[in-house]
């Protein structure tokens, strides 16, 4: 799963056991992180879990307690964000509301005493599609140029690593989508390492290469979006990146690359490679399977369901029609509340609440996660993290001063 | 059913309230202005008695008023400049910084605001007396840039406070030196309320009567002009000088709505 | 690939913080003394140490020819509030009268500025802050002449015998308004009128329009809005507009001066007279401190009372 940090050219940005304590609150606990170069890194987890707080220090907004931040090889934990070859999209964006987008987007070159700067702002301006919005002020332009005007005016300077807070946390959905997009062709155009820290899971999967999994000041889990999400390494990620299904199963024994599991009577197979924790026959795991893996069938036809599956009895508890699929909560013996999101394409009308149900799935689908933790972990993570730090870092950090 | 007047009445009462508590408030500034016009059968300007543009045409035509009109606005220039500069850094410590004696120092600048004037003119003019202080134009600057320094805190803390930490934070990261950033963002954010307690400052040094009298010794503001000359019948060119300076007031107020209204107006 | 990993709890001692922002931390911990330094200093200087001063003066005895000596005569006080019990009276009685008559007056002119001007609203608000720029003297002057005996109002007054009500209740006399008690509350209220105004309007101002229109949804009737959600939200303006009218009406004695007589004499008369024209400053200055404990006493029970602490 992990690897030793290794000091390489290539990489961007290098932490190094980096770590922040307000008083007695540990905002980030000492962290080890490499970001290779060119490549569009997230930081995701729920407020207050310390991403905020991380990017900061990496900016040099925030003065690190223990630990050291590397840009590009250099060692820059001692100099102020003036200084950093770093720059920083601010959530709700901080356009300086008496320059206009012009003034906005030159501020970084005209700091560092670069005259001309008519052409790389003209440029620049094209680049987020804002050409013709030079000369507004910040509260003439709607929330979709402001954004794009707080990453013009980062992207300018031509920062070895962009820093995105929350970017598009006071976007509408539907923009929030477009904009995602944008921003990975602006990323792909320019090949700037971008570091994305955000609460969104779909965001970060959309546009990250890789994804780093906060959780109350450590990082969970890291990989790519498509690996984290097949094989979450806790149940934390598990729940927190998209729904799972925990079915807590007792280990009967092993038979060539599957372990044989028990669970309220019903027998399911889960693929050795696929379970992160250590096995023993009479031991207990945690058989995790996502909603849209599994098949749903009445059980008048449980007949038909093919041999060597994995299949759970139970009965539909709610159902709600979304458009592109169904989600079902099913009662089962082995769990109160399965989830099943089954595509809408031939809708069988006996499924309906109260109709006992079987649930079946390819076992191969199935991850097993260590029994011994929080089986809920990440399910309400927001709440919790909220009543911890009411508006995040950033005012635990203003507090402090 | 109510007849339609009385609706109109019931809806508007509140409106014609405001416009007669208006009338109220402008009604002796329009006495004033009609009275600059007059030309008063004795020494004293309160009775109408016929058309004139004399004080208009002649408004230094009394002996010492212009004098005094011009020390008056020397002052009131000092002092705004004195209380502005040491109200807007006190206001930022205060809005900025947690530190002890916070506290301490916001009641400080809060009491000479609850402090009736009488009081303060007073003890201050008490102070100078036995510390042999000559009294004149440096005690009344001392204790107009006093008063004037309260207000200008309390406007320019408003202001700092309202702004957003993360401009400052951005320009660092844009590259500005904590001195650039000060100069290009801090500064240009704060002007509005550093330029109303500039501008409160001006008018209320302007106008001080109380404070000044106790501080003055010899030396006659226009205001203690206006006081004196209230007592063996007051010249037609003092309602001049009033008028003017609503006028000008009046011109200033209209003219930075219509500068403000054109920045605003460049949104298409 | 990326590589990355939270070292367990038991990871070598992490990296020395560098020198460098520990010092910018220590020279940012003094900052705000630096920037307070000159203001406060002038404040301790010139309003602090002499209300300090004034305090040592009340209790002096002596005279302008022989000097004044500190000799703990704190029977000045008994003596002071003795002689001119009913200066101090009738400045709190004035005083509160006039600041009741400008919340009147100001909260619908207020009212109207916030919801109802509509584009008129800066027009509006000009007007009430542009009288500021011609000398409240000269304005006050020009109540002698809108209250002369024989001027257009009092003939008014007069004929719809308003002025026989007003005689009967002592505060006009005879055919008079001018050196009454109701030209000097008329004086005080129209002074200081524009200070209940402005807090006033920046609280209203600041209210959410939708709130009325919540309140109507909810089957309040206007009258029931204002007096349960608009007035409400408007207290600290009302607080900060009382406090502002009251506290330098109280000490004033410009209007009493000019626009009443020696009956209508207020506190403020009688400390620049003392100080001033007497020479007795140990008078002067108790008579300013027991003003200011008036004062203060009066203030603190009424934000008691208000329930607020937005003072400034």
């Amino acid at each position: 799963m992990t690897t030793e940090p290794t000091a390489a050219p290539g990489d961007a940005v290098r932490l190094s056991a980096l770590s922040k304590t307000y008083g007695s609150f540990t905002a980030v606990h000492p962290l080890d992180l490499t970001v290779p170069a060119g490549s569009f890194f997230a930081l995701l987890g729920a407020s207050g879990c310390g991403k905020t707080t991380t990017l900061r220090m990496i900016a040099g907004l925030e003065d690190p307690t223990t630990g050291s931040v590397a840009l590009g090889g250099k060692d820059v934990t001692a100099l102020p964000p003036y200084k950093r070859p770093v720059n920083t999209v601010f959530q709700n964006y901080a356009l300086f509301p008496h320059l206009d987008v012009y003034e906005n987007v030159a501020f970084g070159l005209r700091r560092r005493g670069i005259k001309s700067v008519k052409q790389q702002v003209g440029d620049m301006l094209d680049l987020v599609q804002l050409g013709g919005m030079a000369r507004r002020k910040p509260h003439q332009l709607s929330g979709g140029q402001q954004q794009r005007v707080a990453v013009a005016r980062a992207l300018i300077n031509k920062p070895e690593v962009l820093l995105l807070d929350e970017p598009l946390g006071a976007l509408d959905l539907k923009l929030r989508r477009q904009m995602q997009l944008e921003l990975k062709r602006i990323q792909t155009e320019v090949g700037i390492t971008f570091i994305h820290v955000t609460h969104d899971q779909e965001e970060a999967m959309t546009m990250a290469d890789t994804v780093a999994v906060m959780n109350a000041g450590r990082v969970e889990q890291l990989g790519a979006p498509a690996d984290l999400y097949e094989n979450p390494g806790s149940t934390f990620v598990a729940n927190f990146l998209g729904t799972s299904n925990l079915i807590e199963a007792e280990v009967t024994g092993t038979s060539g690359g599957d372990i044989q599991l028990v669970a309220a009577g019903q027998r399911l197979t889960l693929p050795a490679a696929r379970c992160g924790a250590e096995v023993t026959t009479g031991g207990r795991v945690l058989a995790g399977v996502r909603p849209e893996k599994i098949a749903l069938v009445h059980r008048d036809d449980e007949d038909a369901i093919a041999e060597g599956r994995n299949r759970v009895p139970g009965r539909i508890v709610d159902s709600s029609f979304i458009g592109v699929s169904t989600q079902y909560v099913i009662d089962s013996p082995v769990c109160p509340e399965l989830e099943v999101f089954v595509p809408n394409v031939e809708r069988d009308g006996r499924l309906v609440p109260g109709a006992p149900v079987v649930l079946h799935w390819n076992p191969a689908h199935t991850f097993g996660l260590d029994a011994a933790q929080d089986i809920d972990a990440g399910l309400d993570a927001d709440a919790v993290e909220a009543a911890l730090s009411p508006d995040g870092a950033g005012t635990a950090a203003e507090a402090a001063v | 059913m109510q007849t339609r007047p009385m609706r109109w009445l019931r809806k508007n009462v509140v409106v014609l309230a405001g416009v007669l508590a208006l009338g109220y408030l402008i009604l002796p500034n329009l006495v004033v202005l009609a009275f600059s016009f007059n030309k008063p059968k004795g020494r004293f300007n309160y009775t109408w008695n016929h058309f004139s543009t004399d004080a208009w045409q002649h408004p230094c035509g009394v002996a010492d008023m212009c004098g005094s009109l011009t020390l008056s606005l020397r002052l009131a220039v000092y002092a705004t400049i004195g209380a502005t500069v040491l109200g807007t850094m006190t206001a930022f410590a205060l809005a900025r910084y947690r530190f002890r004696g916070r506290a301490a120092t916001n009641m400080l600048i809060f009491l000479p605001m609850a402090m009736p004037e009488v009081v303060m003119g007073a003890s201050l003019g008490t102070l100078f007396l036995n510390m042999r202080i000559r009294f004149g134009f440096w005690t009344i600057l001392i204790a107009h840039t006093m008063f004037c320094l309260s207000f200008v805190v309390v406007a320019v803390k408003a202001r700092v406070m309202s702004m957003d930490p993360r401009l400052e934070q951005a320009a660092q990261d844009l590259y500005a030196t904590p001195a650039q950033t000060f100069l290009r963002i801090t500064l240009p954010l704060a002007a509005p309320g550093i330029a109303a307690g500039a501008l409160l400052s001006f008018a209320l040094s302007f106008d001080d009567y109380i404070i000044t009298s106790f501080n003055a010794g010899n030396t006659v503001t226009f205001p203690m002009f206006v006081w004196g000359s209230a007592q063996r019948g007051t010249p037609v060119q003092v309602n001049v000088i009033g008028t003017a300076m609503f006028v000008v007031a009046v011109l200033l107020v209209v003219a930075g709505q219509l500068v403000g209204g054109r920045r605003r107006g460049a949104r298409t | 690939m990326t590589a990355a990993t939270a070292p367990p709890p038991t990871s070598p001692a992490p990296a020395t913080v560098p020198a460098a922002p520990r010092r910018a931390a220590g020279r940012r911990r003094l900052t705000p003394y630096l920037l307070l330094l000159a203001g406060v200093a002038w404040l301790l200087v010139f309003f602090v140490a002499p209300m300090v001063y004034q305090a040592s003066t009340s209790v002096q005895t002596g005279s302008l020819d022989e000097g004044f000596k500190v000799t703990w005569h704190v029977a000045t006080y008994w003596d002071a509030l003795r002689e001119y019990w009913p200066h101090f009276l009738r400045s709190l009685l004035y005083s509160g009268i006039a600041t009741a008559a400008c919340l009147a007056i100001g909260y619908p002119l207020a009212y109207t500025i916030a919801f109802r001007a509509g584009r008129w609203r800066n027009v509006v608000l000009v007007l009430v802050i542009a009288p500021f720029f011609t000398s409240f003297l000269i304005r006050t002057l020009a109540w002698e002449t809108i209250l002369a005996d024989q001027g257009p109002v009092v003939s008014f007054l007069n004929t719809v015998h308003v002025l026989d009500v007003t005689s009967w209740l002592h505060i006009t006399q005879g055919d008079r308004v001018l050196a009454t008690p109701l030209a000097v509350v008329c004086g005080l209220t129209y002074n200081f009128l524009p200070f209940m105004i402005l807090p006033l309007y920046t609280s209203l101002e600041r209210i959410d329009g939708r709130l009325h229109e919540a309140s109507g949804d909810l089957y309040a009737t206007p009258f029931t809005t204002f007096r349960k959600v608009t007035f409400p939200l408007s207290l600290p303006g009302v607080v900060a507009g009382t406090l502002l009218t009251f506290i330098p009406a109280s000490g004033d004695y410009i209007n009493a001066e000019l626009l009443g007589s020696t009956n209508q004499k207020m506190i403020g008369n009688v400390i620049q007279s003392q100080f001033l024209r007497v020479l007795d400053y140990p008078t002067a200055a108790a008579l300013s401190f027991i003003l200011m404990a008036a004062i203060l006493a009066i203030v603190t029970v009424y934000i008691r009372r208000a329930g607020t602490e937005e003072l400034v």
